[in-house]
């Protein structure tokens, strides 16, 4: 039987798209001493450490081993996960199995990028096949623009209705005293900046960020004892998929984000997400994610997101805030990226979030995405679960 | 903690190298290519559960986790699922140079398969490509064919 785990403190640095004053490991360690402070622990109550980034894009291949001086994990356990941009949910989860299992009592989970160090397309491209894909692919723009022109052809979404996406988040931004883009922008700016690939602009996609992102988690008993108001896991689950791009369903919606939503959400006893969940720190790498996959989270039937998210059910104030911190649009340190959601969930939690909080938040949600449109999905509450 | 950042003063160190690497194609990714070069045709592998038919043919069905062994003669013709014309600069790391933009990226149905073929297409104009659109396989000539991806050389749209 799994313990009961929960989220007792959250670190991050303060992102930017380039950090020539720390390496690596001089990064990750501002994150981690963030974390500890948050929840008044010092490195020797941390039982074990979890740390993932993309690791081909620094090119540093056991950065396990590597980054021990700034992670904390000198004689400690501590294992490296990569999945591509579900990375930082794949770490939150792999730290929360580790205490769940009985093994460890104090988890930390890092994920960290240094976007800065390589071409993030190139390095993108580098996750393809090397034989049949790497040729053609071109990064993650061109394959989340074939599902936008999918998506706008089945629901008639306009341009601007994922513009009004793009300007939510980073209007978000402007509270999150850690998000990288933290200037304001409107519809007209999302349409008058320069075309990637149609139908994303420069201004639907997320930039390039150096950044770091650590979360502590503990087991029941232990928990209480740290934080006065943990975020307790209610549940989670992960759905990878195939990794040929060409065994891919446009047309069938973002399948795993859908199966991963159902399984998570049972687990936890949601059963309508927009009444039941009163926050969402969504991995929207783009735009379009903000319109098509709260469909596939059932925030709202298909074809239906333009209109829920214009009438701003989504923004602060609204039904179910969707990125309070500002969202991958405003920071996008890739390994980091899918902890940040868990943590910033958390955070909603705890009640920590300053000017970026939601009122009375029981139930939060942070979802993980990349690879081949893989999904995590993580429900964390103020209350235990059963 | 690091405050004031002087970035005059901050060093980078550049790696330009390439890494040679040497991937194996395997016995059915090895046959596809020799149709090209042998035959200019594509040849496809059905899995004996779910009945799909996978382009180009791979050893196992992901879904059944069944072992695929029967080989499908294809056409070289298919059409057009999916397409992003890519306006960006990146480098390519199979060249470590810029590739030339801009380019058509596709997401091609080959007739008689069931998965999706990605590849080129050679019209860079989107308002003259359409999702539905039949497309063909223009292969290099048979003396400059390596056994690659690039043996196509891209894909041309059929009804303009």
């Amino acid at each position: 039987m799994a313990r009961r785990v929960a989220i007792v403190g959250t670190g991050q640095t303060d992102h930017c798209s380039h950090r020539p004053d720390v390496d690596g490991r001089e990064m990750i360690h501002e994150a981690v001493i963030r974390a500890l402070d948050d929840c008044e622990l010092t490195i020797r109550d941390i039982d074990a450490i979890v740390i993932g980034n993309m690791d081909h894009f620094e090119s540093i291949n056991y950065v396990d081993t590597w980054s021990v001086e700034g992670s904390g994990g000198v004689m400690k356990p501590i294992m490296k996960i990569t999945t591509g941009g579900t990375t930082g949910t794949s770490v939150a989860i792999a730290a929360y199995y580790h205490v769940a299992s009985g093994l460890f009592d104090r988890v930390l989970a890092i994920g960290w990028e240094k976007n800065s160090e390589s071409d993030t397309t190139a390095a993108i491209i580098t996750c393809s096949d090397p034989i049949w894909d790497r040729f053609s692919y071109s990064g993650a723009i061109p394959s989340l623009a074939t599902e936008a022109v999918g998506y706008m052809n089945r629901s008639g979404a306009t341009q601007e209705d994922a513009a009004r996406v793009a300007v939510r988040d980073r209007t978000h931004a402007l509270n999150n005293p850690h998000a990288h883009l933290r200037k304001p922008i409107t519809v007209q700016d999302v349409m008058d900046s320069p075309m990637l690939a149609y139908p994303i602009k420069l201004l639907d996609v997320c930039p390039r960020t150096d950044g770091a992102c650590a979360v502590v988690f503990a087991a029941e008993g232990t928990a209480e004892k740290i934080a006065p108001k943990p975020a307790w896991i209610k549940s989670c689950a992960v759905r990878h998929s195939i990794t040929w791009f060409g065994d891919f369903d446009f047309n069938a919606g973002l399948m795993s984000l859908q199966r991963a939503a159902k399984e998570a959400f049972d687990r936890a006893g949601i059963k309508n997400p927009v009444e039941d969940l009163d926050v969402a720190e969504l991995y929207l790498p783009y735009s379009y994610a903000g319109l098509k996959w709260i469909e596939d989270l059932g925030f709202c039937g298909p074809g239906e997101a333009p209109e829920f998210v214009g009438e701003g059910n989504t923004d602060m104030g609204g039904k179910i805030p969707i990125n309070p911190s500002g969202g991958v649009i405003s920071t996008n340190c890739i390994g980091a990226t899918a902890l940040i959601r868990v943590a910033e969930a958390a955070i909603q939690v705890m009640g920590k979030g300053g000017k970026r909080q939601v009122p009375d938040v029981v139930n939060a949600l942070a979802t993980g995405f990349g690879g081949c449109f893989w999904s995590d999905v993580v429900v964390m509450s103020t209350q235990r679960p059963y | 903690m690091t405050t004031g950042r002087d970035y005059s003063k901050l060093l980078t160190v550049k790696f330009d190298r390439a890494m040679p690497y040497e991937w194996s194609v395997g016995k059915y990714g090895s046959r596809f290519f020799r149709e090209i070069i042998e035959h200019q045709r594509f040849v496809g592998i059905r899995c004996p559960k779910c009945n799909k038919v996978y382009t180009p043919p791979r050893r196992i069905c992901g879904p059944c986790f069944e072992e695929l062994h029967e080989l499908v003669e294809l056409s070289t013709t298919g059409t057009l699922v999916a397409f992003s014309v890519v306006n960006y600069p990146f480098p390519d790391p199979n060249t470590g140079q810029q590739r030339p933009i801009p380019y058509t990226y596709g997401y091609i149905n080959i007739d008689g398969s069931d998965s999706i073929f990605s590849h080129i297409i050679n019209e860079t104009d989107a308002e003259r490509i359409r999702v539905g659109m039949k497309v063909r396989a223009v292969f290099k000539d048979k003396a400059e064919m390596r056994g690659d991806i690039q043996d196509i050389k891209y894909f041309e749209l059929l009804n303009k």
